[in-house]
């Protein structure tokens, strides 16, 4: 055995308080080192060139590199290694700074703690066996879990490489939220008219298929394998032979509150949720249905040219192959009547962002009106209240929700425009405008739509004389405000959907305390889980603006087809491994996997010559956390690359 | 039902036809009512104002000694020593560090053991709305009151807890349940001065007009309140209110337990009427003539 170590100075970084030469030399005594020496930067060219020359040279067959930590030049060193002709598995890493220059100040003591991390090396890597990366085949299709905006655009961006994706949306119709809204900041853009090519575009392609009205029963498997159940809920009408004529909806006498509309306007019980809704076919409400409730009715049945209704058609449940699943939820809307201060939700007058963009909507309930929902009179004096929910830890969630600045900002602008003798008036904690020509949209909105804005809570609202009064403070002036209101818009925070939870435990995802995904880095994995395959777009990870959702619906879509586009996915060999003759099938490791990697198998067991479990890792899951060799009791599962072996070695060499 | 009685200071002295008529209730309804004897102060505003340890100890006290009656739960009427004897107990519950210091003090151990109740919470939770509508023996029908809570009596809402922070209407309940009608009105909880009483009058005399305004406005006759500042800011200053700002308001503030005494048919000369300084006779005699209230005095006792 030939193990060189190379010891690096990293400028002064490291040299500057361990002596460099001192521990080359000190290590180069130790048994099987055959050579000791130091260098500037290991991590550079020459450095690199350096390793490779000694190792041609030398013949060495093990590398230790006495250097940053291995989370930064690991790759680098191994990739090094395999050039130089040795398995990149027979480097270690000595990590001197992380651990040793940067946290010392005494040079000599310094010193002393890197010969010994050096040491430990040493002793690991002479243990260190050669490993192969492993490959496992990918299912060359994406799911994406949602229709809003951030799943239509992943499905676009998915189709335009020529892959196939599904969409699976709960609603009867792809679109979200952006479907409801009126208009978008700080462009005023018409929502519909800019969602509504996309949401065509996505149902015309032949790459895209959409499952409405449908939700995830399921999901087992792995990344390049997920086998995900879907029930198809019953719309009662067949999509095949609907031509979206409208007869039906016309005809049936049942009237329900919109959930579209907010419950500001009426919908049939058989009924397409908007006008330009995709795919363009009615579904029945069975819950307010004259035939399902009571057996009656039956004119939608009756009326249809095409035969499409069908009142017996079950849910169905299908099943399809996934290799890679993007995650497109979104959010909804924080519920305000946990506010007393604001009425617990029992003033009709008081109500929240989404109501507002219905009624600016000229499609909408009210004609695109701005009134009172109480007595339908024309709102004149209209108070926003912003961070309902956010920025709240008492009753509602910690986080700022990032788009209520700027919607509210937007309403008060639309206000102005529906009626040019009304006027807003903003409470405020801060602005926060912080986007391209956000903060100029803020001071237009301000400056010439004349939007008075007084930076202080509301602490009370209530009726008095048909108008709402409402009580604040403006603490710029540090005065008690008192508006006679006659409309209150809510800036409800954006939260994480109800069934967040369930989902990310079907999905095998982590959540934050807030109920909202888990990203794999803050900062440098913003897409991605820590689960392989899974990605995260929109604002089921955090609110997020439209700009910012359809960004990181790209981002989620590159980061699936650049797993799809391989043949094979490669794997890191640095996972679990069963020894199966010691396995006793005690499935403590199943259970202690946070990442569903082992399962149990059946084996033919020849010294028992009987069939008996054990268990058994999959290999494309596994992520080498070493949860499982931990909890085994008969030791019978060892973490290729850190194995007990290697592990008592760098422990006795201390 | 028996319960230890903190009545506190006002009920003793400002606030005696609190006292009276709380305990003409329980005696009606056989709810028993022993005071505790030889309580003391619960400190107040002035006790948490002046030291911490003070402001706890001193309810702590009083604790103690309605531990030494037996097991009994207390009941006290003022929403200011119901909420610092609230205070006293959480504070003793999950304080472990500071414990040991008012155990050091009052020279016993406690830890929060002995419970404590406002009496609109037992009659209202523990009695029960739906039998103290069967005790109903006089129709009061065609009064309308505005319930007005005040501060102490539902904050902080994790102390005290029984009833609604924003919007209590556990007083409005009972009124349904008696046949009084409590307007819906806003102010419930607005702020009445409280102890600025004396060293800012003129605060105490624009908050008061505010909610003596909205009940007014509202079409209330007269307002019921469970706390003996609150009765005496809306009553006492009603005067003063007039003088200043004009007015010609003439509401009486009364206590709860005392619309719910005459409910209960009980005499309305026991449940000190009289005391008040906006006069509820009249209102009472209208009623008489209506309802058959009974016996009214006419004119104060001294």
């Amino acid at each position: 055995m030939k193990i060189g170590v190379f010891v690096c100075h990293c400028g002064t970084n490291i040299s500057a308080t361990v002596d460099v030469e001192e521990a080359a030399a000190a290590i180069g005594k130790l048994q099987n080192v055959k050579l000791s020496v130091t260098y500037r930067y290991m991590c550079s060219a020459p450095g690199q060139e350096l390793i490779k020359k000694a190792v041609r040279e030398e013949s060495l067959d093990r590398i230790v590199i006495a250097s940053c930590s291995p989370a930064l030049h690991e790759k680098t060193f191994r990739k090094c290694a395999e050039e130089a002709g040795i398995n990149p598995y027979l480097i270690e890493i000595a990590n001197i700074r992380e651990h040793c220059s940067w946290v010392h100040k005494e040079k000599k003591e310094a010193t002393r703690k890197a010969i010994e991390l050096v040491k430990i090396a040493v002793a690991k890597v002479a243990r260190n066996k050669p490993l192969k990366k492993t490959y496992v085949p990918i299912e060359k299709k994406v799911l994406i879990i949602g229709g809003g905006i951030s799943g239509v655009q992943s499905a676009i961006d998915i189709s335009f490489a020529k892959y196939p994706a599904v969409i699976v949306e709960r609603e009867p119709s792809i679109g979200g939220k952006m479907a409801q809204f009126d208009k978008t900041f700080p462009t005023l853009d018409c929502a519909a008219c800019i969602l509504t090519p996309k949401m065509v575009t996505v149902s015309q392609n032949k790459y895209v298929t959409i499952h409405t009205y449908s939700e995830i029963e399921s999901v087992t498997g792995h990344v390049g394998d997920f086998t995900v159940k879907i029930r198809k809920k019953a719309r009662s009408v067949d999509l095949d032979k609907c031509t979206g004529c409208g007869a039906c909806f016309a005809k049936c006498p049942v009237k329900v509150d919109s959930e579209f509309d907010m419950r500001l306007g009426k919908r049939k019980a058989i009924y397409v949720p908007f006008p330009q809704a995709v795919p363009n076919v009615p579904v029945i409400d069975r819950e307010h249905c004259l035939w399902f409730q009571k057996q009656t009715c039956g004119a939608c049945k009756k009326i249809c040219p095409f035969g499409a209704i069908n009142y017996e058609m079950p849910d169905e449940i299908i099943e399809e192959k996934f290799g890679a699943i993007i995650v497109a939820t979104g959010f909804t809307q924080f519920d305000h009547s946990v506010y007393g201060e604001y009425g617990y939700g029992k003033y009709k007058d008081v109500i929240t962002g989404l109501h507002f963009e219905r009624m600016a909507n000229s499609s909408g309930p009210t004609g695109g009106r701005i009134i009172r929902p109480s007595d339908g009179k024309e709102a004149q004096d209209v108070v926003f209240i912003q961070c309902v929910g956010s920025r709240d830890e008492q009753k509602g969630v910690p986080y700022c929700s990032r788009v209520c600045c700027m919607y509210t900002a937007k309403h008060a602008l639309l206000l102005k425009e529906h009626n040019k003798d009304a006027q807003a008036y903003v409470f405020y904690i801060d602005i926060r405008a912080a986007g391209k020509n956000y903060e100029e949209f803020v001071k237009k909105v301000q400056d010439e739509y004349g939007a008075i804005y007084l930076r202080g809570r509301v602490s009370r609202i209530f009726e008095k004389k048909g108008k709402l009064i409402v009580r604040g403070a403006d603490t710029l002036s540090g005065s008690q405000i008192e508006i006679k209101a006659d409309l209150v818009v809510l800036a409800t925070g954006l939260i994480a959907q109800g069934d967040a939870v369930e989902l990310a435990q079907m999905l095998h995802i982590p959540y934050d305390q807030n109920k909202l995904f888990t990203e794999a880095h803050p900062k440098l994995a913003p897409a991605e889980t820590i689960t392989s395959g899974i990605f995260l777009t929109g604002a089921c990870q955090s609110p997020k603006d439209i700009p910012d959702t359809v960004a990181t619906a790209s981002a989620a879509s590159v980061k699936a087809l650049g797993l799809l586009i391989q043949g094979e996915l490669e794997r890191e060999p640095l996972i679990a491994k069963v020894n199966t003759d010691l396995c006793s099938g005690c499935k403590a490791c199943v259970i202690a996997c946070p990442f569903r990697a082992i399962e149990m198998k059946e084996i033919e067991d020849k010294k028992l010559k009987r069939k008996r479990n054990a268990a058994q890792v999959i290999e494309g899951v596994c992520t080498g956390c070493g949860n499982c060799t931990a909890v085994c009791r008969m030791a019978a599962i060892d973490l290729e690359g850190f194995s007990d072996k290697q592990i008592m070695g760098e422990i006795e060499a201390l | 039902m028996r319960y230890a009685y903190y009545p506190g200071c006002s009920l003793h002295s400002t606030a005696k036809e609190y006292d009276l008529s709380a305990k003409e209730v329980a005696r009606s309804l056989g709810i028993e009512l022993m005071e505790i004897p030889d309580w003391i102060c619960c400190g107040a505003t002035p006790a948490h104002i002046t030291m911490n340890l003070l402001s706890i100890a001193l309810p702590v006290k009083n604790l103690l000694k309605a531990k030494s009656m037996g097991s009994y739960e207390v009941v006290a009427c003022c929403a200011a020593c119901f909420n610092r004897l609230k205070v006293a107990n959480a504070f003793m519950e999950t304080r472990d560090e500071d414990r040991r210091k008012v155990e050091d003090i009052v020279g016993e151990p406690y830890r929060g053991e002995v419970k404590v109740r406002h009496f609109l919470d037992v009659l209202a939770n523990q009695f029960g709305l739906k039998n103290l509508k069967e005790k109903v023996a006089r129709q009061l029908t065609g009064l309308k009151v505005a319930c007005y809570y005040g501060c102490l009596l539902t904050r902080p809402k994790d102390i005290t807890g029984f009833d609604d922070l924003e919007e209590p209407h556990l007083m409005d309940d009972m009124m349904k349940a008696i046949g009084v009608e409590p307007v819906n009105w806003p102010y419930k909880t607005e702020c009445c001065g409280a102890s600025f009483s004396l060293s800012r009058t003129d605060i105490v005399l624009r908050l008061s007009r505010d909610i003596l305004q909205m009940a007014s406005d509202e079409g209330a006759q007269a307002i019921v309140v469970a706390c003996p500042l609150c009765q005496s800011n809306l009553d006492l200053r009603q005067g003063m209110v007039n003088k200043k700002y004009n007015t010609n308001f003439n509401i009486p503030i009364l206590y709860f337990t005392q619309v719910l005494g005459l409910a209960l048919g009980i005499e309305a000369k026991k449940l000190g009427f009289e005391k008040h300084i906006v006069s509820p006779l009249s209102l009472l005699k209208e009623c008489s003539r209506r309802l058959n209230v009974g016996y009214i005095p006419t004119k104060r006792e001294p």
